[in-house]
């Protein structure tokens, strides 16, 4: 068990910096998410935490130690791949087990332990098959156990359930929670999978070329995202996101429609600034049909028409045309709409986020 | 007739050309095989007739008692020659191997400088023939005082084996994803062990047939150790045959005798290693 911090970590190839200098303390059993599209530097920093990346400035600590210059094999960490990297002549009960003979531990031992691992992920009944004659899920599980057996400090994760199909991945992501509550260790799990993250993880670092841009719970992420690309990054459907100048207590957007500036933000920002304001789907719906219907404080009443439908049963998707493009809102109780249809729709402005064109930084105080 | 089993006549007919094909194939290249085989049996009146004797009227094994009967009664110092042939094959296979290996991991898993330029001057060494290198070899040999010696004939089948084994074996770790060695690394292998532990077993097959490429092209080479060894105690069985050639007269049956004496080894060792060569080893580690 243990902490792990960051200090001003980078990773530069030559001339090209691939992580810039990033600064992280994850807490004791904690469970955090790295999460960021392709090319935002978080694999690469965990497999520097990994130690399988050398490390161009900065330092790594696990557990209070300092690791930066350590082979992988004495950081006490095990990992999972997202390609699982099964060795593929050795059986389900060798895999489990290499860690240990490597190190040179006793038959019973090993035996016990690949059996305390495999009970707890299911493996009994496959531990005599190579890891070619497994399911994808099977060999995720392997690849989970190979990293339980070891009893890491820290559980490293590189995607990895990028490679099952949605249903199974569903399954898995259950398992590895309940997982992380059994083992209670340290666990870093890089995904670019948003709903991955927010569904597993304590704290969520998003990172976007390699700075992070927020850390911070699901709920804090969600609800007061640090920037204009957390904002638009977490969340699915994604925020409705819009440029508009402030004039006089008014966004004017580019096709010259206004709405009212939403009243939290009315200290921090002057007639002429830029900003870009956004909404979530789920505080934009046709009035009476919202989640919060009724009980918003600050709800603006606008007619727009409807460009799309998008039914999923219980709730429907409708696109509205604003300022030029679609905006996705989210209606509860749905009644059946028509493209072209002109609809009244309520903003909860109360729940609205606005950003600074230029920095991208919230304006939130 | 039905389209259906219409489809299924043309199907059987299309099996049967295509076995009847194949037999024609394996028959045109196994034929010269047999030829000396059925050579080394029969007399040198049979084996010179015009028009070609197919079926042999007497078989004999004289020729292979001949051979083994000593200096003077027809034979040649052919174990011996086996010996060399032999001392000479393995050393130098389990050295480009050993190269190889090396090598070939090297340009599978490292970043360097040159890279490419290197390797593509290791191919080109393969474009020189050996023959061409026969007379300057031959004189910076006797200058080294090196002819005529087993060292002599290693140290050109290193030479010549090792860029090809380079390259077979990089194909074969190449394959073998980088993710297993790290994922060793991290269960606490050191590069060394996770080599040793993941990496070699898994490339193992391919490294296999690298070295029996390389064994073959010594146990089979003639040009150059024919210019490089002499006398008894350094030629090799390609250059024994030779023995059989006197000023006027070649004693074909006595050659082809040792042809097949040279033949059942490499046969018996590619019989032996085949089974080892099975490729898809590796399917099961990743996605897939």
């Amino acid at each position: 068990m243990a902490t792990v911090t960051l200090t001003k970590l980078t990773k530069r190839y030559g001339t090209i910096g691939i992580v810039h200098g990033i600064d992280l303390d994850i807490a004791d059993r904690e469970f955090i998410a790295l999460v960021g599209p392709s090319g935002c530097g978080k694999s690469t920093t965990l497999r520097m935490i990994a130690g399988l990346e050398e490390i161009s400035a900065g330092s790594i600590e696990i557990g209070g130690r300092i690791v930066n210059d350590l082979p992988p094999r004495s950081r006490n960490i095990s990992m999972v791949f997202q390609s699982y990297a099964l060795y593929p002549h050795m059986t389900v009960r060798e895999n489990l087990g290499f860690s240990l003979k490597i190190a040179g531990a006793a038959k019973e031992d090993m035996d016990r332990r690949v059996a305390e691992a495999s009970a707890i992920l299911g493996l009994d009944t496959l531990l005599d098959r190579r890891p070619s004659q497994l399911s994808g899920g099977q060999r995720q599980r392997v690849a989970m156990g190979r990293a339980i057996v070891r009893d890491p400090d820290v559980f490293l994760f590189d995607e990895p359930l990028s490679n099952l199909d949605a249903k199974l991945r569903t399954q898995m992501r259950t398992e590895i929670k309940k997982l992380h509550a059994k083992v209670q260790s340290t666990v870093i799990y890089v995904t670019h999978d948003q709903v991955e993250a927010m569904t597993l993880a304590d704290r969520i670092v998003i990172m976007r070329d390699g700075h992070i841009e927020q850390v911070g719970t699901p709920d804090e992420v969600f609800r007061r995202p640090a920037t204009r690309f957390v904002a638009g990054f977490i969340g699915s459907p994604p925020m409705n996101l819009h440029e508009a100048t402030i004039d006089d207590g008014q966004m004017v957007f580019a096709s010259g429609e206004k709405l009212p500036l939403p009243g939290q933000f009315k200290a921090n920002v002057a007639t002429g600034d830029k900003v870009v304001f956004g909404l979530r789907p789920d505080d934009i719906y046709p009035t009476g049909h919202g989640i919060s219907s009724g009980g918003a404080a600050d709800v603006h009443q606008i007619e727009l028409p409807i460009t799309v439908t998008e039914p999923l049963g219980n709730e429907t998707l409708v696109f509205v045309e604003f300022n030029g493009t679609d905006w996705v809102s989210r209606m509860l109780n749905p009644r059946p709409l028509r493209p072209g249809e002109r609809v009244a729709m309520s903003l909860d402005m109360s729940q609205a986020h606005l950003f600074a064109t230029e920095t991208g930084k919230t304006l939130r105080s | 007739m039905d389209e259906n089993s219409s489809a299924r006549l043309k199907r059987r007919l299309l099996g049967i050309i295509y076995r009847i094909g194949l037999f024609l194939a394996m028959l045109t290249i196994c034929l010269p095989g047999l030829w000396i085989v059925l050579s080394s049996l029969r007399p040198t009146v049979e084996i010179m007739a015009k028009p070609p004797v197919w079926i042999p009227q007497e078989i004999s094994f004289d020729a292979y008692v001949a051979m083994f009967s000593g200096i003077g009664k027809g034979g040649i110092p052919v174990i011996e020659y086996f010996r060399n042939s032999l001392i000479i094959s393995v050393t130098s296979t389990v050295i480009a191997v050993a190269i190889g290996m090396a090598g070939g991991y090297a340009f599978a898993r490292y970043r360097f400088r040159g890279k490419s330029s290197v390797f593509l001057g290791l191919m080109l060494t393969r474009t020189v023939p050996g023959i061409a290198l026969s007379l300057p070899l031959f004189f910076l040999y006797v200058r080294l005082g090196i002819i005529d010696t087993h060292f002599g004939l290693i140290l050109a089948y290193v030479a010549l084996n090792v860029p090809f084994t380079i390259w077979l074996i990089d194909g074969f770790f190449r394959q073998v994803p980088k993710d297993l060695a790290e994922a060793a690394q991290i269960d606490g292998c050191t590069r060394w062990q996770a080599f040793w532990q993941v990496e070699f077993p898994l490339a193992g097959p391919g490294i296999a047939s690298a070295a029996i490429f390389a064994f073959l092209t010594c146990w089979n080479e003639f040009a150059l150790a024919s210019q490089l060894t002499r006398s008894v105690s350094a030629k090799t069985l390609p250059v024994g045959l030779l023995d059989y050639t006197a000023e006027f007269t070649i004693d074909w049956r006595g050659m082809c005798a040792l042809a097949v004496v040279m033949i059942i080894p490499a046969l018996t060792l590619t019989y032996i290693v085949q089974k080892h060569l099975v490729g898809g080893l590796t399917s099961g580690a990743v996605k897939g």
